[in-house]
């Protein structure tokens, strides 16, 4: 393979001697923050393990070359691809590399040249390659932190409480970046098994035993064991119809990270059917995972056949997944095209099968909401809780209400997720009216 | 017990083995039944409840004269209950006189504690090292009802037919036990278990398959009656229910007919006995006499054809 010249002089055959201090050196340095940048977890210590493997296998070959980084900064098959494609565009002729960028921003004019193959690049990549700035040369340096950083506090806060629906493209993006930070962390429940504890209830005796060989005497000390607590299996129900559109795509990124956060998820979409996308969602990188679960669902914002679905879930699904005293988060505005048609059966198999039944509302945040809509009232009945989710501090509260233990007192929680918060949501405080 | 009958050796051998002991089985499981005999490999069975997985494993110890050892499975399932425990009762006996007759070396003490003799074999080491040294039928029932933690201890059990005691090394089958592990598919099994196995969907048995087995196991069920069973409760699973009856459902139901001395279903003793049928109140609603006179009718119809 013929070697081409490019930023890091590759193929220049420089001595590996003069490494450490030459300009190869700050490139790959600079690579590796391209990929952090683009979600690897790679560090320092992975740019000098870099830099060192460049010294070991020398510059002479560029296929070589781009083994022994990727022997060094990748470390899970679903980061080849990601890394790969940081390679090829970054190990090359610098203009062309900005021009191809360039012309996939929007907010950035092309020179006329039409882009190679902008869809290739996920997002993340360019972004990484390409801070946000009117000069976007990566050279020197350049910090390529996003906009997470370059956010403000306030700006953060006021982009905490603006609703997705609302939101600039800009906005989403950076509502992204923190959606993908945001945890899950449900109440954990005893399991049956155990280990050792000094502070256990249950005596081990096997562990006993084996201290009573060691120890002469009359007297053994007892050793005891604990329970195990363990968090329960999640299943999220989330609509994906029209009205629900602009909310499921954010709530896609908030679903991304808990699933790779924990075992145990399971997240299906329905709109006018029902779509398991679990498997989907573990991919590791976020834009692959979501480009795989768009071409899995065939009903985006489509009309909405909640009973139906439900119905079709409790047939096919609830046993399969609810088995292990499973928590189910239903996400939709309830606006059943069929007029609530089967749902209050549907819901009540649902909420019979479930540990808890928690349903997110993103039209909770009108303070004027009422429970008219036939397939509102048909579902309310049946849910444990009933909580806002139209924008970040709503799914930040989401997280604290679902660690109060569960009251199977219908309706009575309402908008609780702001209990215990300084700036609670819009929502309703009084009792609900519809009961 | 008898001694223990050699493994059949083509499919045929292992249809007709499983036919002498009144089970009907299709090609398909005598074939996996087959080749988990011959290649000693594990035997994952997946169906709905009560088509007949555990049965098979009953009827395989039975028809090769092999101990049936059963671990049934429940969440929490750990190695004290499946695999062994040490009879600490008797270990501490045990201090207690070495400590009585002056003898306090505690190497020799740790070392004799932890012999075989103060051993409680669970169903997996009793499958693995069997007291009358021949190889049993090994049923793991419900494996979905167990949590990941066992399906991963069970990997090792099931790739080397081996358990590893830390007190005592590991303890190897001479011979690997007949293993059968069966799952209602409440959840997903790991796909490294299933690797380990040769797996097999249990589904309902056809119309033909359905009689032949209710003739079998409930032979004072008069034959028109029969055939009005399998035919209704055929159509039955067609219906969109939470719960179709399972193969099980039906025997239970034929010998409730039988019970009641009935020679012919009518809607009024199948609104009586519904509840042998389905197990779910939906699904009985949904049995409303008038769908339960069509059903009936149909049986009849197909009854009279055959």
């Amino acid at each position: 393979m013929t070697s081409r010249p490019g930023p890091g002089s590759i193929g220049s055959g420089g001595a590996p001697a003069a490494l450490p201090g030459g300009r190869l050196a700050g490139n790959v340095v600079q690579f590796v923050r391209v990929l952090r940048g683009a979600g690897l977890p790679v560090g320092p210590a992975h740019a000098i393990a870099a830099l060192d493997a460049t010294a070991a296998v020398g510059l002479d070959r560029r296929d070589d070359f781009r083994a022994a980084l990727s022997a060094v900064l990748v470390s899970r098959e679903d980061h080849l691809p990601l890394f790969e494609q940081a390679f090829d565009l970054y190990w090359r002729d610098p203009r062309l590399l900005e021009r191809l960028l360039a012309s996939m921003l929007p907010t950035v004019q092309g020179d006329g040249e039409p882009p190679q193959s902008p869809a290739e690049i996920p997002a993340r990549l360019a972004q990484a390659l390409l801070p946000p700035k009117q000069d976007p040369v990566p050279e020197g340096g350049e910090d390529p932190a996003g906009l997470d950083a370059a956010l403000s506090f306030s700006a953060r806060e006021a982009l905490r409480r603006k609703d997705f629906e609302s939101m600039t493209v800009d906005e989403l993006a950076a509502a992204k970046r923190m959606l993908a930070a945001l945890r899950l962390p449900l109440p954990e429940v005893a399991t049956r098994r155990s280990r050792p504890s000094a502070r256990g209830h249950r005596v081990d005796l096997r562990a006993t035993l084996r201290r009573a060989t060691g120890a002469t005497g009359a007297l053994a000390p007892l050793r005891f064991r604990a329970r195990i607590c363990r968090t329960p299996p999640l299943v999220v129900l989330c609509d994906i119809s029209g009205s629900m559109d602009r909310y499921a795509r954010m709530l896609l990124h908030f679903l991304h990270a808990v699933t790779n956060d924990r075992d145990r998820v399971h997240v299906l979409l329905f709109g006018t059917r029902l779509t398991n996308i679990t498997r989907h969602l573990r991919h590791r990188d976020v834009d692959v995972a979501l480009a795989r679960v768009a071409a899995a669902v065939a009903d985006w914002a489509g009309g909405t056949r909640i009973g139906v679905c439900i119905d079709e879930f409790n047939r096919r699904w609830s046993r399969r997944l609810l088995g292990q005293n499973a928590v189910v988060l239903l996400i939709s505005d309830g606006l059943d095209a069929e007029g609530g048609a089967g749902l209050n059966h549907a819901m009540e198999r649902l909420e019979k099968s479930c540990r808890r039944l928690v349903w997110l509302n993103p039209l909770l945040r009108y303070e004027g909401f009422e429970a008219r809509p036939a397939g509102i009232r048909a579902m309310l009945p049946h849910v444990d809780d009933f909580l806002p989710v139209h924008n970040l501090a709503s799914l930040a509260d989401l997280t604290r209400a679902l660690a109060l233990p569960a009251s199977r007192v219908r309706g009575a929680r309402i908008g609780m997720g702001a209990a215990g918060s300084a700036h609670p949501p819009a929502r309703r405080q009084e009792p609900a009216p519809w009961k | 017990m008898t001694p223990p009958t050699a493994f059949p050796s083509t499919v045929d051998d292992v249809v007709a083995l499983l036919d002498r002991h009144d089970y009907v089985a299709d090609r398909r499981l005598a074939t996996s039944v087959f080749l988990a005999l011959r290649m000693k490999r594990p035997l994952f069975l997946e169906g709905e409840a009560g088509t007949g997985k555990t049965e098979i494993a009953k009827v395989l110890a039975l028809a090769l004269g092999r101990k049936l050892v059963r671990l049934q499975c429940y969440e929490g399932l750990d190695v004290a209950a499946a695999v062994y425990e040490w009879n600490y009762p008797r270990q501490m006996i045990e201090i207690r006189l070495a400590e009585a007759g002056g003898d306090l070396d505690r190497d020799r003490l740790a070392h004799d504690i932890f012999a075989p003799r103060f051993l409680l074999k669970r169903p997996l080491l009793e499958a693995l090292s069997p007291t009358d040294g021949v190889a049993p039928v090994l049923l793991i029932d419900e494996l979905d009802r167990t949590d990941e933690p066992f399906e991963a201890y069970l990997l090792e059990v099931l790739a080397e037919y081996q358990v590893t005691i830390p007190e005592l090394g590991a303890i190897r089958a001479v011979e690997p036990p007949v293993t059968i592990l069966t799952s209602n598919r409440t959840r997903e099994i790991h796909d490294a278990i299933k690797r380990r196995c040769l797996y097999h969907w249990v589904g309902y048995p056809d119309a033909q398959r359905e009689l032949a087995i209710v003739r079998r196991r409930c032979p004072r069920v008069a034959e028109s009656l029969a055939c009005e069973i399998v035919a209704f409760t055929q159509r039955l699973r067609a219906m969109d229910l939470y719960k179709a009856p399972g193969i099980a459902e039906t025997l239970d139901w034929a010998e409730a007919l039988a019970t009641l001395d009935r020679v012919a279903l009518d809607p009024q003793t199948i609104a009586d006995t519904a509840g042998v049928l389905l197990k779910y109140q939906d699904d009985i609603d949904a049995l409303s006499p008038e769908v339960a006179a069509r059903l009936v009718g149909e049986a009849r119809a197909e009854g009279t054809r055959s």
